[in-house]
Formats: C-alpha cells, structure tokens, sequence
C-alpha cells in the first residue's frame, strides 16, 4: 500500500509515515447549518488521490479547508505535520474556473511566474523557472508572450497547473480542475496530470464529481457523501501506474471500482438523513 | 467600419472633414466682417500666430498654464488612486465617508475658488490646489469602484500563492481596477482644464486663462479669439496624449474587449 520511494524527505519524522496533509476529525458549520462532519484521511507523499462526491457535498469548503484558505469549525488540518490555519509555503492549489483565476493583464509567463516572484525568486531566474514549467505542460515560448485569454480552455487550464507547479510544490490541490473543458480536452488533461504525477513523483489531492475521472486518475479514491458530508469509504484503485483512457476504463477492475465508489456515494446519502 | 479603407487617410479624413467645413465656413462668412466682437478669421489666425506660435511669448503665455495643470492633474490622480484604493479595500471605511464624498464632489470646483483665495492666496499653489481638488473626485470613487469590481477569486489566487501585499497591489488590484481609474482620470483632465482657465483669471501669474482676461478688458477681441482657439487645441492634445497612454497601459483590456465582442 505505501507508494514509497518519493523524493520528498523534508517530511517531519514522527507523524503518520510520510503523510503530507491529514485531515482530523474535520467538520464545518455554515450558518449554523453542518456542512462537513467527522472527515478523516490522509494523503502521503507521492500519492494521487481524489476526493470525489455528488454536487453540493461541501467539496470545495473542503479544499478551502483542506488549502488554509479556510479555517473549520472543528478538527483540525495538518500539513506535514504542521497545524494549517492559513495556506502554507509548499501547497500550490489548481482552481477549477481558470478564466478567473488566470490574471487577463498579464502575460502567460507572467501568469507563471507570479508564485515565484511572491516567494522571492530574481526575475530571470522564475522566468526560466516559468518557461521550465510551461513546457512541461507542453506549451512552448510563443504562448508564453500571449495572455491567457487568447488560449482556448484546456491550453488556459495548462496554464494555471503550470502555475501551480513553478513553485515545485509538496502537495498540489485541485479544485474539479477539468469540469469546464469539453470532454477530448479533458481526457488529455487527465492524462497530463497522471504523466506529471509520476514524472515528478507529485504528490496530487483532486476534488472531483466525475467518479469515472477519480478512479482513472487515482491511487485511492475517498468518497464523500451525506448531509453533513463525511467520508464513505477510502477506495484503494489498483489499476497499475500505465492507463489509457479506452483500455483501462474497458477492464473489469475499473467497472467494479466504479461500481463501488457509485454505491458509496449514492448508496449511504439515505442512510445518513 | 469596413466601408473606409484601412489606409490612414480614411480615418483621418473622417475626422477632419468638419473642422475644415467649419473653419472654410467661418473663413468667408466673417471675411471683411467689421463687426468688433466678430473680426475676420484672417486677423484671428494672425493673432494666434503672434501670440501662441512664438517662442518667446509662450514662456508667459503657455508654460504657466502646463505646469498648473500638470501638478494640479498628477496631485488628483494619484491622491486620488491612494485614498481610492484605501476606501476600495476597507468597507467601513468606505461605508462612513460615503455620503461626505458624495456631497464634497457635487460642488463645481471652481465654485470654491473664493474660498481657496482666502485659505491659500492668489499664487500658483493655491491654483494647483484647486485643480486637485476639483478634479480628485472622479479619480477617487472610479478607483473606489474599480478595486471594488476586482475579480474576488484573485483573492484567494494571491493567498494561496502567498502574495504580498505590494505585489498583490502592483500586480493584482491595480491592474484590475485600471480600466476603471483610466475612466475616472479621463473626467478628471477635462475638469483640470476648465478649473486652470477660471483659476487663471486671478493674480498675475500668466497662462491661457490670465492673456484671455486681459485681452478681453483691452478690446483685443481677436487676441481673445485666438486665445480661445489656442485654449481648444491645447484640450485636444491633452486628451490624444491622454489615450496614448490609456491605450498602452489598457492594451490587453482593449484586445480582450474586442475579443468578446467579436466571439458574440
């Protein structure tokens, strides 16, 4: 079950092994109404996990809490051990509408480098850092110069992982970062990350509605359901580190883990009122 | 707007043809005119040469008007983009003074002139002032409104990224509030000019608005319309120096909007 062998070393020793982000007993109220209750899990180091459950769950409260942006009503988040009440240096987060999350008076590059420049990083410097991070998204020096309005919806989504990455981030958080592009878009994306997950040996937390999507993409699988939403289950998806998009969601293996993580999701919504 | 060729010459031309209409109709309507309040166009353009065309007589008659204007418009703008984005940034702030500043900007500038004489003189300080203060408010609740209409998820963009608060105005609320600040300081320069002619009228500072009084009380009545003349053309060269910069800084607002409107 450990996904072992990752570079990131700087984890503190002492916590849960090489767990990068750990969610603890985590619930949220909004206007006095409970949103999230009881959520526990972990994600380690070089893992790609999803978390995945109906629209209107609370997921994105979640990734709030989940990125710092957030503080919860109850629990608590760590993040390699450290207590997280605002986002930390180290967590990058991917937000699902990048027509509003790209700056449009600033140039791809621009875009880019932002993280790097907050952190202090020279000019030259995060813009070969950028241009480093644009290409491995595949996008090259003359999208660069453009702004990322000009690009179409899977190229500006490239775009805003790019920026995610510059930073070579511990943990990268996506927010249903391939909700808004059209279905082939979606599947290169898809692919992108699985790709860069490995290449890098990132450690990746995907919110996601898409259970198809989740089991493509994931190590395990944590569905979410009920009103305040809770953790089902922890699917673990054994599907090997090589998977196509026709081949490996036409095997028997991803239809049963499909299955189960539909029963989980719908299944329990009644038991849980 | 595909009808005219998009050679130079089309636009131009477009632009130019009424001012030429207007000014040959004038030529010969007022051609050996001997009223004195109307004289020819001919002995007006001579005016204009002498007093707006020679070197020597712009340094009294033109310097003291730009560098009013000049100091009075950039004290507006930029007092006007600081407390703008302060009050755009707190909302209580904004709440509490909101409706002192809707009834300081509802009075004309120039209505305070008197006032600005007794508290600051008849120097060229107090004239900066007034220009500022007439001309802050545009400046000011654009910005308010600008930085407010920042898109809020770049809030949450730029803590993630854990952006400071420097760059995070250099880099986020400034740029986005732009288009907005860009509308306001274009307001703000047509009130600068109007507030420097009456501004001008008092003390012996020299300047556009200072010849034009004079040459009205001497009867130089062509001097007057040549200072007129000078008055309109030194408004327009404002204003195109006022969209070249507004189209350099606003160029991926102006590509975008285009863009839109052409995917409609």
């Amino acid at each position: 079950m450990s996904i072992m062998g990752s570079p990131q070393t700087d984890s503190p020793v002492g916590s849960s092994e090489a767990s990068i982000l750990a969610a603890d007993g985590l619930g949220h109220s909004y206007r006095e109404r409970d949103v999230l209750a009881g959520i526990d899990f972990d994600v380690r180091a070089g893992e790609f996990v999803c978390l995945v459950g109906p629209s209107g769950v609370g997921k994105t409260t979640l990734l709030r809490c989940l990125s710092g942006l957030q503080r919860s009503s109850s629990g608590e988040v760590r993040f390699r051990g450290a207590r997280m009440t605002e986002p930390l240096p180290g967590i990058a987060l991917v937000f699902q509408d990048y027509s509003r999350s790209l700056l449009p008076w600033s140039s791809v590059a621009a875009n880019v480098e932002l993280p790097l420049r907050a952190g202090g990083v020279k000019r030259a410097e995060a813009r070969a850092e950028a241009l480093r991070a644009l290409a491995l998204v595949g996008l090259d020096d003359a999208v660069a110069r453009m702004y990322p309005w000009q690009l179409s919806g899977g190229m500006q989504q490239r775009v805003a992982i790019a920026r995610a990455l510059a930073s070579r981030p511990s943990l990268l958080l996506m927010d249903e970062p391939f909700a808004s592009v059209d279905a082939y878009t979606r599947a290169d994306l898809e692919d992108l990350m699985r790709r860069l997950q490995r290449e890098l040996s990132l450690t990746v937390l995907l919110v996601t509605h898409d259970i198809d999507e989740a089991v493509y993409l994931s190590d395990r699988v944590i569905a979410l359901n009920g009103r305040p939403a809770a953790v089902a289950d922890i699917v673990k998806v054994r599907l090997g580190a090589e998977r196509d998009q026709v081949e490996t969601k036409s095997t028997p293996a991803f239809a049963d883990l499909r299955a189960r993580v539909h029963d989980l999701i719908r299944g329990s919504r009644g038991m849980a009122s | 707007m595909r009808t005219i060729r998009s050679h130079w010459l089309g636009p131009v031309a477009l632009e130019m043809w009424l001012p030429l209409v207007l000014v040959a109709t004038w030529w010969f309507v007022s051609a050996g005119s001997t009223s004195v309040y109307f004289p020819p166009l001919s002995s007006i353009f001579a005016s204009f040469a002498r007093d707006w065309l020679n070197p020597a007589q712009l340094d009294r008659n033109l310097l003291p008007s730009l560098q009013l204007i000049g100091a009075g418009y950039a004290l507006a703008v930029v007092s006007g983009i600081v407390c703008g984005v302060l009050l755009g940034l707190v909302d209580t702030l904004e709440q509490a003074t909101r409706p002192l500043l809707e009834v300081l900007r509802a009075i004309p500038g120039v209505a305070l002139l008197p006032i600005f004489i007794v508290l600051f003189g008849i120097d060229a300080q107090m004239k900066v002032l007034l220009i500022a203060f007439g001309s802050f408010w545009p400046v000011l609740l654009n910005t308010v409104d600008g930085v407010r209409g920042v898109e809020p998820l770049l809030r949450d963009v730029s803590r993630v990224f854990r952006v400071g608060p420097w760059r995070r105005l250099a880099q986020i609320i400034l740029p986005g509030a732009s288009p907005q600040i860009f509308a306001g300081a274009r307001t703000a320069l047509a009130i600068s000019l109007i507030i420097m002619v009456v501004a001008e009228t008092v003390g012996g500072n020299g300047g556009i608005g200072y010849f034009l009084l004079n040459a009205q009380r001497s009867f130089a009545i062509s001097s007057m319309w040549g200072a007129i003349l000078a008055l309109g053309i030194l408004g327009y060269l404002l204003n195109i120096l006022f969209r070249i910069v507004e189209r350099s800084v606003l160029r991926w607002h102006r590509l975008q909007q285009s863009r839109l409107e052409s995917s409609r």
